[in-house]
């Protein structure tokens, strides 16, 4: 007869599948879950602690490094916080720029979260192809911000500066050959735009091409259908935000339900799941991915038609420009006691969220009138999904955690902040 | 309906809801609705801003400490520069005893899918005693986050099924987001190669300020002012 043993298994923080720092003390009936117990905070920087000791701006940055995987998307939240304490509104042209690259964030998010599920899951070849049209909007980065991931783009009263007419090309050299550069470069010939509308041309033949390997194929299913399911009424419950929800059938969406920047201009639809499992919630990526790159598209059209500022022209907030500098002693002034004290917001609080890839992502600044917040929190979509780890994996087998982790999309950037 | 009418619906439901709980008061400002709760209310006043239909907030958002020891305190003090000037650098005296009462404030964000509309729970606690009732019944989404809130301030949640640190590292002392803990932090850590292991000694670097405090009441921030802004074309 075979004997029975009850285990407690540790998984992490050191982990493949782990994504990151997570420490999962798990109690197992033989090869059941009866109780997992996330340990989080190995990747704890006091991001908060530390805005409250800079002035506004200087804060941005740690904005990127929070979820690093969507870094403009959490940019962009804590922009919109400043900019509602500051009674100030970005021109019309920085709400396209933002909502063009948010979407091109979460295409990277979505890629980098369907790339790393499946390879936890056991499809090697994913892996490979989302990193290659990773690489392209990462270069879209690069183009915009000189950084090809912690790009601090978005600043109070705009972005940091206007598209490039020129995207940056490849030379040949030791390791890129003459034939290489020519077949890289050939997209890149024109303007950022020109490059962003080529993406959007080649994305959506990817996204079938993804789907091919995955959506109906045998061991996906069975890995993903009816795995980590959670009803409506719990993923309200448990704070779900973003594909957590609509995976289970809630159509809420931020863009749609409390619309920011052009997100009311444009056109795009809300996919939602129906059983709120893994397979669900994968679909409303995949789906995500499609509906992305259409208002990628819109807002690529729209700024190619509407020059016009990128900036607000307040230079209390924002920068004056360098060649002003040069012979205007104001302007001089304002840019030195921007840079070395920074502006002092009117004392209050605000609490603004944007609907960031893996969900909302909310930002709750107290300020007491000083030029540094008194109190930031930063609300990470992350840290309400993990939270539920022990309610979704609950009954399911060892390797279901893998999958329930990949589903959630974690980063522990933001988790842990 | 628009954000604004939305919120006025809400406020008029949150007045006929609360007229029996004494010490509430509410505020709209920016388009933000801010109720505060004297803590002995906040369970019940919580259970039915679940329950109510008007209301109906179905997510705890977020739930986060505050602490407000050091709430309006500026490292220089800008009306006295005028004629004399600035120091140069930070002096780091003592700190300002912080008042006891209302220390810490405790704000919970909420969100109502059936009406699309937020708000926001403030509940004041003093320094010695900083108890107040978990909401973890209500939302089950509360649970980590007064987790944290209890690990960074040390706001205890009476009730809360499973209170324990959750951010720090095992073992940690203090609570590391009140305004008395510095920057730094209190201890830092190396491996001994004497001893075999890793050992933790004070900290062995100076607190410094980069930019100091300010705080600035000039008039462009007055109601009314509002900064230029540019002129964008629209075709």
């Amino acid at each position: 007869m075979s004997e029975i043993r009850n285990y407690t298994l540790n998984f992490g923080p050191q982990h493949p599948a782990a994504h990151g720092v997570l420490r999962l003390v798990l109690e197992m009936d033989g090869e059941v879950i009866e109780r997992a117990d996330p340990h989080v905070g190995l990747l704890h920087r006091g991001t908060e602690k530390l805005a409250e000791s800079k002035p506004y701006n200087q804060s941005i940055g740690y904005m990127d490094r929070l979820d690093y995987v969507s870094m403009m998307c959490n940019e962009h939240g804590y922009v919109r916080a400043i900019e509602k304490l500051l009674d100030i509104q970005a021109p019309e042209r920085a709400q396209y720029i933002r909502t063009m690259f948010d979407e091109i964030t979460r295409i990277l998010n979505h890629l980098m979260w369907l790339g790393t599920h499946a390879i936890d899951v056991g499809a090697m070849t994913m892996f490979l192809y989302c990193f290659r049209e990773r690489e392209d909007l990462m270069d879209c980065y690069e183009a915009v911000s000189g950084a090809r991931m912690h790009a601090t783009y978005y600043r109070p009263g705009g972005v940091y500066r206007d598209l490039p007419d020129q995207m940056p090309r490849f030379e040949a050299g030791r390791f890129c050959s003459e034939k290489d550069a020519q077949r890289r470069n050939r997209a890149r010939e024109g303007s950022l735009l020109d490059f962003i509308e080529d993406f959007v041309a080649r994305f959506p033949k990817l996204v079938d091409e993804y789907e091919t390997l995955l959506t109906d194929n045998r061991i996906w299913k069975q890995r993903t259908v009816g795995i980590g399911v959670v009803s409506p009424e719990r993923a309200r419950q448990l704070g779900f935000s973003g594909p957590m929800l609509r995976g289970s059938g809630v159509a809420w969406d931020l863009r749609k339900k409390q619309p920011y920047a052009a997100y009311r201009e444009v056109d795009f639809d809300i996919p939602i799941g129906t059983n709120g499992d893994c397979y669900d919630r994968y679909l409303v990526r995949v789906e995500e991915l499609r509906q992305s790159t259409r208002i990628i598209a819109q807002c690529a059209r729209w700024l190619r038609e509407n020059p016009g500022p990128v900036m607000i022209d307040d230079h209390k907030i924002a920068p004056p420009k360098r060649v002003d500098m040069k012979d205007d002693m104001e302007a001089l002034i304002h840019h030195f006691k921007l840079f070395t004290e920074g502006y002092c917001p009117p004392e209050g609080e605000v609490y603004a969220a944007v609907e960031a890839p893996k969900g909302e992502f909310g930002c709750y600044i107290v300020s007491d009138g000083a030029n540094k917040p008194y109190r930031l929190k930063v609300r990470a979509p992350g840290f309400a999904h993990i939270s539920a780890m022990n309610e979704m994996a609950k009954g399911h087998m060892l390797a279901d955690v893998v999958a329930i982790i990949g589903t959630m999309d974690i980063v522990f950037g933001e988790i842990d902040r | 309906m628009t954000p604004e009418e939305r919120l006025e619906e809400l406020d008029e439901a949150l007045e006929e809801l609360l007229e029996d709980f004494e010490g509430c008061s509410r505020e709209t400002a920016r388009g933000e609705l801010t109720l505060t709760v004297p803590r002995e209310n906040l369970l019940a006043v919580m259970q039915l801003l679940r329950s109510s239909t008007p209301v109906a907030m179905e997510q705890c958002v977020d739930v986060c400490g505050v602490d407000y020891a050091d709430y309006g305190l500026s490292e220089w003090v800008t009306r006295d520069a005028a004629n004399a000037g600035f120091e140069r650098g930070v002096e780091r005296g003592e700190r300002p005893e912080a008042a006891p009462e209302n220390r810490f404030g405790v704000v919970y964000h909420l969100l109502s899918h059936t009406h699309n509309v937020r708000m926001r729970v403030k509940t004041f606690l003093d320094a010695d005693n900083p108890v107040v009732d978990s909401v973890v019944d209500i939302w089950s989404s509360a649970n980590w986050f007064e987790r944290e809130a209890f690990d960074l301030y040390g706001i205890l949640f009476a009730g809360h099924p499973d209170l324990r640190r959750l951010l720090t590292d095992y073992g940690f002392i203090g609570h590391p987001f009140r305004k008395d803990f510095p920057l730094i932090g209190d201890v830092e850590m190396r491996y001994d190669p004497e001893q075999g292991r890793v050992v933790y000694e004070p900290v062995s670097i100076e607190p410094r300020t980069l930019v100091p405090r300010v705080i600035r009441d000039d008039m462009r921030y007055e109601s009314g002012w509002k900064p230029e802004q540019p002129e964008t074309e629209v075709d």
